[in-house]
């Protein structure tokens, strides 16, 4: 078995993520055997490989592509703020994150 | 009127004032009225908008104006893509009510080219699947073949044009998902380069791999609407300054001559029979157009699908840490801002996504970064590698689109890892990001579409489209 129960639990705990007592268990399944097939990556010796993080050309790394810092009208805050599912204009309102 | 319009006979009834791009919009929501629910190819429809854009095109024809390039074209729009006032909700409930505040650059530029958006259309939740059946809001049926998939992700995109509901349509591909789908609905659909096409707009599922791009009825009308789309964009910094070639005026030019890889690793076991008989056929044809045909290798190729699912789940981890209910989307309250996250975490994402997330957390986690995550970077890097050597050698290389032909709604839902299989010969581009294109190559039993796969080397698009075409035109549809 590549990953437990108390795996994925720590897991969705990282990702913020409430899983129910049936998923957690299918997921776990279904994942093992995903990680049990990605396991086949070990027959590759990449010890002299570089990792490849992009694919990019020349002209689309950061230096090249940097735009000038320029100043635009951007009046979207209001249909923004119309999203939220409870707006306090101009904030967003979320639960009491600090105890007093 | 003709239900098959393409891009030229729209525009050109248009300016001859033979219909109205306004007459043109309603035949297509009368279609979509009778047909959609049914197929349950589109989500959202923006009729309000597309009969304004289609009275702007009539005015200019009026006028006696010179018409642009996709002037009254009804095209639909995946619904992974930002539309300005129009509900916009990459199939999951966690963006069930969101109206984004902006245009994708793709969605600006063509309407700036005179297209009329119809409207969203449906997809497997934030573009993960094969078949449209981790949608939210219920699967696609294949039109060709209502009890089977569309293929996915972009399988509402792909369902809507095989049904003549839309004239053009764009997808989103990270593994697969805009040649795939367009394969098992029997149309051309392409991605073009890693950084080809802007995707300001597009919400991000895996960004080191999605791409924007076009399915249509043939492919000249996937040149065009590619053309519209393609070109730097300053708000996208992965958008490339690499100049666009003219793809309609490199449709026509011969094939003869040039010369196409067939890799070995793409014909191995898996494949279904009828479609390798039809891929051969489409190889047969291709040297009967003079192309010189040789095998090529591309040894990792066997290890594309565990590379794409580290990679792709990682990036989806990250990308999908934004929907937390404060800023758009349903809430679902807890005792503290965590407990809100996770409720509303836990609630709007359907099983795909969640197990995704996992498993892309998982591979990131302290203790297994190394082993899966890095170890995926670097065999991508190896896979690459090989298309890299192999164009030394080929103009293209070609190869099936998919193992399988549509299959029945059902049969995968429940093993994912055999969903994940139906992308093993699309992933291998998307990793190394090539171009490629997905052409329709007969149909098994006279019914289930297959589709020929050509990629290119990097910004190759005008060659990949013109062998498509090429095909094409031979009768490569009719095999």
């Amino acid at each position: 078995m590549k990953i437990s129960r108390e795996d994925v639990l720590r897991v969705a705990d990282l990702a913020y993520l409430d899983l129910g007592e049936a998923e957690l268990e299918t997921y776990r399944a279904q994942i093992d055997e995903i990680l049990e097939y990605i396991g086949k990556l070990n027959e590759l010796d990449t010890s002299k490989v570089e990792p490849m993080a992009q694919v990019l050309a020349d002209d689309q790394t950061a230096d090249a592509t940097l735009r000038e810092d320029l100043v635009v009208p951007c009046a979207v805050a209001d249909d923004v703020l119309a999203q939220a599912p409870d707006p306090e204009p101009p904030y967003f309102r979320v639960p009491k994150v600090i105890e007093r | 009127m003709s239900a098959a319009w393409t891009i030229s006979s729209v525009r050109e009834a248009i300016a001859a004032k033979k219909t109205s791009a306004r007459e043109i919009a309603t035949e297509h929501y009368k279609r979509i009225a009778a047909r959609n629910p049914e197929i349950n190819a589109f989500l959202t429809l923006c009729e309000k908008r597309a009969y304004a854009q289609a009275d702007r095109v009539d005015a200019m024809a009026a006028a006696g104006k010179p018409l642009p390039p996709l002037a009254g074209v009804p095209l639909a729009i995946k619904d992974t893509i930002s539309t300005r006032g129009v509900r916009t909700t990459c199939s999951s409930k966690i963006l069930d009510n969101y109206i984004p505040p902006y245009d994708a650059t793709a969605v600006v530029r063509l309407e700036a080219a005179g297209a009329v958006i119809l409207g969203k259309t449906n997809c497997d939740e934030f573009a993960m699947g094969s078949s449209t059946e981790n949608s939210a809001y219920g699967p696609v049926k294949n039109p060709v073949a209502p009890d089977r998939v569309p293929g996915g992700s972009s399988g509402g995109s792909a369902a809507a044009v095989a049904a003549d509901l839309a004239v053009a349509a764009l997808g989103t591909d990270t593994g697969g998902s805009i040649r795939q789908p367009g394969a098992l609905c029997g149309l051309p659909a392409m991605m073009g380069s890693y950084g080809r096409v802007s995707r300001y707009g597009l919400i991000a599922f895996a960004s080191s791999l999605d791409r924007i791009g076009p399915l249509a009825h043939n492919v000249a009308d996937v040149a065009k609407v590619l053309q519209i789309i393609a070109g730097r964009d300053p708000n996208d910094s992965t958008s490339t300054t690499a100049p666009v070639e003219d793809y309609a005026a490199g449709l026509a030019k011969p094939v003869k001559g040039m010369k196409i890889g067939i890799p070995k690793e793409y014909f191995g076991a898996g494949m279904d029979a009828g479609v390798r008989e039809k891929v051969e056929a489409g190889i047969a044809l291709l040297r009967k157009l003079g192309c010189e045909l040789m095998d090529i290798h591309l040894p990792h190729t066997d290890y594309a699908i565990a590379t794409y699912y580290i990679i792709a789940t990682a990036e989806a981890s990250s990308n999908l840490a934004r929907y937390d209910g404060v800023r758009f989307g349903p809430r679902v309250e807890g005792d503290s801002l965590i407990a809100t996250y996770r409720k509303t975490r836990g609630a709007g994402f359907g099983a795909e996504v969640k197990r995704r997330i996992v498993l892309g957390t998982y591979v990131l986690s302290a203790g297994y970064y190394d082993a899966y995550y890095l170890k995926g970077q670097k065999v991508r890097a190896l896979i690459a590698q090989d298309f890299g050597e192999a164009f030394q050698k080929v103009d293209v290389i070609v190869t099936p689109t998919s193992p399988v032909p549509a299959f029945k709604l059902g049969e995968r839902v429940n093993d994912p890892l055999q969903m994940y299989l139906a992308d093993i010969y699309t992933v291998t581009g998307s990793l190394a990001g090539l171009p490629g294109i997905s052409v329709p190559c007969g149909r098994i039993g006279g019914k289930l579409p297959v589709g020929l796969q050509v990629f290119g080397p990097a910004f190759g698009e005008a060659r990949v489209l013109q062998l498509a075409h090429a095909f094409e035109q031979a009768g490569g549809a009719s095999l």
